[in-house]
C-alpha cells in the first residue's frame, strides 16, 4: 500500500512530519516519514554533516531533531555515536569484524565499478592499472575498503569522511603497501571539498547518501565535485520491505552482521527518489544494478534485483543550467 | 626478446632434494644486485631483488603457472623468479629426435591440451614426439569381464595424448621465455623462507626500501642455497611432492604410502599402437601407453620385492615378464560378449566402443631405455593456501598414477590460480591476500579431493584378490562397458572436462 506508486509517496513525504525516534527497532513508518528528501531550507545542517560509518545515524538524527544550524560537522555530532564509532573503527580492515558485509560486498561493486568505470573512460579493460591518471574521490571512505583496490588499479585516489578515527585507520592501512601509500586522506565533508573548488573526475559514494539528513544536498554537493562529463556512483539500501526484512531484521538482530541501529529503514531511499535527486543535480543515471546475497556460497552477486542493496552510475551533464 | 636472466652462481647440484628446516633467519645477507626489472619501488642495491611471484620447482606445473601468466592480459606485467636447482633449465633444450622416448612421460587428458593451447604451449609440444590416443581397454587378470572406451563415444576424436615430461616443461618454457613476462631464474635451492606479520609503513619515507617491506610484512623472504635472498608478494610451491615450501610453511599433510613401487620404461613393437591399454594384476595395474612411432610407455605398479628384481633381472626376461602381464599370464583373456546383447533396449543408446571385441595388446619386442623405479603414495596437504603461499601440483596433492591424472590436477591447479590472481589484480587486490588465495583452494580442494577419493578407492578395490569381491568387478567392468551413459560420465570425468565425478 505504502510502495503502490511512487508518486502517492512523493506526496506523504511532503506532507509528512520529521519523524522522531530513538528506538532501535523501527517498525516500517505507516505514515511518519520525515522530510529528509525534500527540505529547501537551510542547506547547512544537511550537507554539513556526511559520516561515512554507519553508526552514526543515531547522531543525524538527534542533529536533526536538535535543530542545530552549525555548518561544521564535528561539532554537531554526538560524542556518545562518535565514541561508539571509534571503538569500532579499528576494526575496519578485520574480515570478520562487524564489517563484514561490506567486505563480502567489496569484490562485488568493484567489478560493477570498473567495468562501468572502463567503459566509461574508454579504458581497455583487460588492462591492470586502467585507471592511470584519473582522480577519483571516494566520499565517506571509511577505512579505506573503496579506495585501496582503486588505487591498484592505477587511479589517483583522494579518501575523505567526517569521523577522524576512520581517516587515521584508512592512513595507516594505506601506507602498509607502496601502491595504495600515494591514496590522500582527509577528514572533511564533501561540501568543504566543494567549497575549495575541487573537482575529480569521477566521484564515489558507496553506502553513504542513507546516513545524512539532506540527500538532495548531499547529491548537489557530489554533483559540483564532478567534472562535466565526469561519472558519479553511488550505492545505497532501497526503501523497501525486503531491504526491512534483510538489511535491518536479518543483518542487524537474526544474523547479527552489523550493530543494531545501524540503519534506519525510513532513511533509505528508492531507485526512482535517487534517480531524481541526482537528475535535479545535473547527473543523468545510465545504468542501476542490484547486489543479491546467496546464503549458500556466502558470496555477493551482481544483479538486476534492485530492490535491496543497488548502485546506481550517471553521468554529469555538460551544460551546467541551475537546477 | 629474450629477457631472461640466469645466474651463472655456483650452485649445489644435488640428485635428490634433501629437506633441511629454516635454519637461519638472517636478515644481513649482502647480496649482488641482480639487475632484474622494478617496476615500481627504486632498491636499495645492498637489497635482495623484489618480484611478484616466486614460483619455487620449475617443474611442468610450475613452469606451466609462468606460462600461464604470461598469456593472460592481466597478468603478463608481473614479475616472476623461478627457483630451481636444475642447472639446464632456462638454456634452449634441444631435444633431440632421433632418441628413443624418455620413459618419464604424462598423459595429458583433453582439459589440459585446451589449457595447454591456451598457454600457447601446444604448438611446442606438436613439433616434437607426442601421441593421441582414442581408444582405451581396461581388463583384470580374473577374465571375468573388459572394458573399452572409444573417443567416439563422447563426439571426441582422442581421449588424451602422451607426451614426455621433458617435452612439456620445454615447450611451456619457450612459451614464458618469448612473453613479456618479467622473470628470473634463480638455479638454486629453497632452504629458509620468512614471513613477518603486516605492520605499517609509516616513518619509512617515499620509497621504502625491500627489507624494510619484508620488515613490515609486505613481502616474504626466500633464502637459497647459494647465498642469495630473494624477496616476493606471493611464494607458489610447486616442487613436487615433498615440498620444501610446503615444509617451511609449516602445512600439514595427510596420506599413506603404498606398499608399491613402479617401474617404467620404454619398449617397442612391431606394429604401431593407438590405443591405451590397461590390466590390473594381482599385485597391481600395468598399464601400456603409446608414445609414438611404434614405441610404448609401460607403468607397471608392482611390490617392491617384485619391483626390485623385475628391474634388475635380464633384458629378455624383462621383457617375456611384460608380455605375460598384459597378455597370457596370471589368468584367461576375457571373452567378448556377443554384441547382439538381449538387454540393448535397456541400454539406450549404445556407443560405439561397447561393439568392440576384446584385444590383446600388441606384442612388447624391444626395451628402449632404462627400467626406472620409485615408489608410490599419496599424499594431501591439509590446506593449499597460507599467507603468501599457495601449493600446486605434487605439492598440493600425491596420486596414484594408474588412471594418469596426476599431472593433470596440477595443471588445472596452475590454471585455476592464475585465474585467481588475474580476478585479484582486476579487482585491485594485494596478490598475497587470504582472500584471493582462498578463492582458488575453495575451487581446486574439493575436485582434487574427489579424485583422489576415486583412485585411492580403485586402488584398494584391486588390491584384493577375493572370489565375491573379483565378481564384483567383474560386474562393473560390464557396467561400465555396457552402460552408455556411465561410459560418458566416466570418459568426460576422466578426461578432466568434469571437476568432479558426481553432480557436475
Amino acid at each position: 500500500m505504502l510502495f503502490s506508486k511512487p508518486m502517492n509517496q512523493l506526496q506523504r513525504l511532503l506532507l509528512s512530519a520529521r519523524r522522531v525516534s530513538s528506538s532501535p527497532i523501527t517498525p516500517p513508518p505507516s505514515c511518519l516519514l520525515h522530510k529528509r528528501l525534500f527540505s529547501t531550507s537551510d542547506t547547512d545542517a544537511s550537507a554539513a554533516s556526511l559520516p561515512s560509518s554507519h553508526q552514526t545515524v543515531q547522531t543525524l538524527e538527534s542533529k536533526a531533531s536538535n535543530k542545530s544550524r552549525n555548518t561544521s560537522s564535528t561539532t554537531s555530532l554526538n560524542q556518545d555515536e562518535l565514541a561508539k564509532f571509534s571503538a569500532i573503527a579499528d576494526t575496519w580492515w578485520h574480515s570478520e569484524g562487524p564489517f563484514k558485509p561490506l567486505h563480502l560486498m567489496n569484490p562485488t561493486r568493484l567489478a560493477f565499478i570498473r567495468s562501468t568505470l572502463c567503459r566509461h573512460f574508454s579504458k581497455d579493460p583487460s588492462s591492470a592499472r586502467p585507471f592511470e591518471g584519473l582522480r577519483f574521490i571516494d566520499v565517506g571512505c571509511g577505512g579505506g575498503l573503496l579506495s585501496e583496490p582503486l588505487a591498484r588499479m592505477g587511479a589517483t585516489v583522494t579518501g575523505v569522511d567526517a569521523v577522524d578515527k576512520n581517516v587515521k585507520i584508512a592512513r595507516l592501512h594505506a601506507d602498509m603497501d607502496p601502491v595504495t601509500s600515494t591514496i590522500e586522506y582527509q577528514c572533511t565533508t564533501a561540501e568543504k571539498l566543494v567549497d575549495e573548488g575541487r573537482t575529480f573526475d569521477a566521484v564515489l559514494a558507496l553506502e553513504v547518501i542513507e546516513h545524512v539528513a539532506n540527500p538532495a544536498e548531499f547529491c548537489k554537493s557530489l554533483s559540483a565535485l564532478t567534472i562535466p562529463n565526469g561519472a558519479t556512483l553511488l550505492s545505497t539500501i532501497n526503501r523497501s520491505m525486503r531491504a526491512y526484512a534483510s538489511a535491518i531484521v536479518a543483518a542487524e538482530y537474526i544474523l547479527r552482521w552489523l550493530p543494531k541501529g545501524t540503519h534506519q529503514w525510513s532513511s533509505f531511499l528508492t531507485p526512482e527518489e535517487v534517480t531524481m535527486l541526482l537528475q535535479r543535480a545535473s547527473i543523468d543515471v545510465k545504468e542501476m544494478a542490484g547486489f543479491v546475497f546467496n546464503p549458500i556460497t556466502g558470496r555477493w552477486l551482481l544483479s538486476d534485483d534492485i530492490s535491496v542493496n543497488f548502485i546506481a552510475y550517471g553521468t554529469k551533464r555538460s551544460d551546467l543550467g541551475d537546477i | 626478446m629474450n629477457r631472461v636472466l640466469v645466474r651463472k652462481l655456483s650452485t649445489n647440484v644435488c640428485g635428490t632434494k634433501i629437506l633441511r628446516r629454516a635454519c637461519s633467519t638472517d636478515v644481513s645477507h649482502q647480496v649482488s644486485s641482480s639487475g632484474s626489472n622494478e617496476s615500481i619501488t627504486k632498491r636499495n642495491p645492498t637489497d635482495g631483488p623484489q618480484h611478484d611471484i616466486a614460483i619455487v620447482g620449475g617443474g611442468m606445473v610450475g613452469i606451466a603457472l609462468a606460462a600461464s601468466l604470461a598469456s593472460k592480459p592481466l597478468t603478463k606485467h608481473l614479475d616472476v623468479a623461478i627457483i630451481d636447482n636444475n642447472p639446464l633449465l632456462g638454456r634452449k633444450n634441444i631435444i633431440e629426435k632421433g632418441n628413443p622416448p624418455d620413459p618419464r612421460v604424462s598423459t595429458v587428458t583433453p582439459a589440459t591440451i585446451s589449457f595447454l593451447k591456451d598457454t600457447g604451449a601446444w604448438k611446442y609440444i606438436q613439433e616434437q614426439r607426442h601421441a593421441y590416443f582414442d581408444k582405451m581397454q581396461v581388463w583384470d587378470y580374473s577374465g571375468l569381464g573388459y572394458t573399452r572406451y572409444n573417443a567416439n563415444d563422447v563426439h571426441q576424436d582422442v581421449l588424451g595424448c602422451v607426451v614426455e615430461n621433458k617435452v612439456l616443461q620445454s615447450s611451456q618454457l619457450s612459451c614464458v621465455q618469448e612473453s613479456d613476462l618479467q622473470k628470473t631464474i634463480y638455479p638454486a635451492r629453497l632452504n629458509a623462507m620468512d614471513m613477518l606479520p603486516s605492520s605499517s609503513l609509516t616513518g619509512l619515507g617515499e620509497v621504502p626500501s625491500t627489507t624494510d617491506l619484508f620488515m613490515r610484512g609486505r613481502l616474504a623472504k626466500l633464502e637459497l642455497s647459494d647465498g642469495n635472498s630473494v624477496y616476493a608478494k606471493l611464494v607458489v610451491g610447486a616442487d613436487g611432492s615433498k615440498s620444501q615450501v610446503r615444509e617451511l610453511a609449516g602445512i600439514k599433510t595427510t596420506g599413506w604410502n603404498y606398499s608399491q613401487n613402479a617401474i617404467i620404461c620404454t619398449v617397442e613393437h612391431t606394429v604401431e599402437n593407438y590405443t591405451a591399454w590397461q590390466r590390473f594384476l594381482p599385485n597391481g595395474p600395468i598399464a601400456l601407453l603409446p608414445i609414438g612411432d611404434k614405441f610404448s610407455n609401460i607403468v607397471w605398479t608392482m611390490d617392491p620385492k617384485e619391483a626390485s628384481d623385475r628391474k634388475s633381472m635380464n633384458e629378455a626376461d624383462f621383457i617375456k615378464a611384460v608380455n605375460d602381464a598384459l597378455d597370457s599370464g596370471y589368468g584367461p583373456h576375457p571373452e567378448t560378449t556377443s554384441s547382439r546383447n538381449s538387454l540393448s533396449w535397456l541400454t539406450g543408446n549404445v556407443t560405439i566402443s561397447t561393439k568392440e571385441r576384446f584385444e590383446t595388446p600388441p606384442k612388447v619386442v624391444k626395451l628402449s631405455s632404462e627400467r626406472m623405479m620409485f615408489p608410490l603414495s599419496l599424499r594431501h596437504a591439509k590446506d593449499y593456501v597460507s599467507k603468501r603461499v599457495a601449493l600446486v601440483g605434487d605439492s598440493a596433492h600425491t596420486v596414484h598414477p594408474l588412471a594418469g591424472q596426476g599431472v593433470n590436477l596440477g595443471f588445472a591447479d596452475a590454471c585455476a590460480l592464475s585465474k585467481a590472481i588475474a580476478e585479484g589484480i582486476a579487482l585491485g587486490t594485494d596478490i598475497g591476500e587470504a582472500n584471493l588465495l582462498k578463492r582458488y583452494e575453495a575451487e581446486r580442494k574439493p575436485a582434487n579431493m574427489a579424485m583422489m577419493a576415486v583412485l585411492d578407492g580403485i586402488q584398494k578395490i584391486y588390491s584384493v584378490d577375493f572370489g565375491p569381491l573379483n565378481a564384483l568387478r567383474a560386474a562393473a567392468f560390464h557396467g561400465a562397458h555396457y552402460i552408455s551413459p556411465l561410459k560418458k560420465r566416466i570418459i568426460s570425468y576422466a578426461s578432466g572436462e568434469q571437476a568432479l565425478p558426481l553432480f557436475s
